[in-house]
């Protein structure tokens, strides 16, 4: 278990030098030992520690369901908890929400705007958050009568500067955690729509968030267009670690399902993965025929398999210790642009630019 | 004033820079044999990975009825 570091310990100090060439100086100087101290540490690669684990054998993955109905792509989706409904949102301003199990539509709401590009399910099942280009967050409770107008309910809760490019609700239904195109993430309060906190420190758009497993602690991760993944503590708003390996715009960060590392996807054509107690990256996985970006990533349950969806419209399945693809999927007929493992770890679904969504399971 | 922003800038970026610097670190080998054992400890409850018999599953092919 990794405490929290204490942000009190940057501030007790030594008087920070006036002049600004000193200053530099010094934050050339805390890069090097930063890269230093990191460097020392890295006695092995995760794959050598995973030599003498069995390999994965053939991995065959099918489609079982594909949600139709959207007008066109889709940008993002996220399970329920009750692990058979999906909220899915569209270009096209739709924000659906399916049974899984029988692809039957339950919900729709057509936004003000398009490019959803956000969209999230309440914990309690009874909600779903989704924003965009209208650089906001709403809330839309789920009602029980089919009839029943959603958009009227609809609550406005977080305001961005540019669009709202992920959303993520907390441990409840009262907090929502958001990132956006004019470079910061904010949490709020869903009842109020009273912003709590803000985290500063991208240097530009930021594209995407993952909040801890609960179990360790407040914190998130964010990746943006600067390169930069930054693990922050929600409470404070500081920002507590930061890696920057990618060589283009991070689409997607997830954490490894115990809390101790994230994996990102990026334009670069790579995912990585992060070790938050070593404090660097310590896998990158990418072949040289895989070319187009990555878009979202997920972990199976035990964190040994990474899913990736890629721009190529395929998606590619990682040995997470290994390092090596175990599987490559074919079906999407565009873009493959979000892909989330449900809650129970039964399946997984993707969202494409083709305007559908695919649930995929293991065939065995 | 511009200087005196940039110097209220760098320092933000110093203080930050002092703060991650200062952080407690394991070796990748001890974090890496970690990520490993959480993966062995959970394999079997993983169905993605280990699969789960189609009775079971809930995704599994929707039946069509027929009269035989």
């Amino acid at each position: 278990m990794r405490s929290p570091l204490s942000p009190e310990m940057a501030t007790q100090e030594v008087p920070l030098n006036e002049t600004l060439a000193h200053l530099k100086t010094e934050s050339e100087t805390l890069k090097l030992k930063l890269e230093e101290e990191r460097a020392k540490l890295h006695d092995v690669e995760l794959h050598q520690v995973a030599e003498k684990v069995e390999g994965l054998g053939q991995f065959v993955m099918k489609t079982r369901r594909t949600l139709k109905g959207h007008g066109n792509k889709v940008l993002c989706m996220d399970w329920c908890k009750d692990k058979r409904r999906i909220v899915s949102s569209s270009q096209d301003g739709k924000v659906i929400v399916w049974d899984a199990f029988t692809t039957n539509k339950e919900h729709a709401v057509t936004m003000p705007c398009t490019w959803v590009m956000a969209c999230a399910y309440a914990p309690s099942g009874c909600a779903v958050a989704c924003g965009g280009l209208d650089n906001k967050c709403s809330v839309y409770p789920l009602s029980l009568d089919k009839n029943e107008n959603l958009a009227a309910k609809k609550k406005s809760v977080a305001m961005h500067t540019n669009y709202l490019s992920a959303c993520s609700f907390t441990n409840s239904d009262m907090q929502i955690l958001t990132s956006s195109g004019d470079g910061t993430c904010a949490l709020w309060d869903v009842e109020s729509g009273q912003l709590l906190q803000s985290f500063h420190g991208h240097a530009a758009d930021v594209l995407c968030l993952d909040l801890a497993p609960s179990e360790t602690g407040n914190t998130f991760v964010s990746g943006g267009c600067d390169k930069k993944a930054n693990v922050w503590d929600m409470r404070s708003g500081q920002c507590i670690q930061s890696f920057e390996t990618h060589e283009s715009d991070i689409n997607s960060v997830r954490y490894y399902p115990s809390g101790d590392a994230f994996a990102s996807g990026s334009d670069d054509a790579t995912c990585r993965l992060y070790d938050l107690r070593a404090d660097r990256e310590v896998a990158i996985y990418s072949k040289e025929s895989i070319i187009f970006g990555v878009s979202s990533v997920d972990f199976s349950l035990s964190g040994r398999l990474l899913f990736g969806g890629y721009n190529d419209y395929t998606i590619n399945v990682w040995d997470v210790l290994k390092g090596t693809r175990v599987s490559i999927l074919f079906g999407h007929e565009n873009r493959v642009s979000t892909l989330r493992v449900s809650p129970d770890g039964t399946a997984f679904c993707t969202g494409s630019w083709d305007h559908t969504l695919r649930v995929w399971i293991l065939m065995c | 004033m511009s200087s005196s922003s940039s110097i209220v800038a760098m320092k933000k970026v110093v203080q930050q820079l002092r703060y991650e610097a200062s952080i407690n670190r394991v070796k990748v080998s001890q974090a890496a044999a970690e990520l490993q054992q959480f993966c062995m400890n959970n394999a079997t409850q993983d169905p993605l990975l280990t699969g789960m018999s189609s009775s079971t599953n809930p995704f599994r092919p929707q039946k069509v009825c027929s009269f035989l």
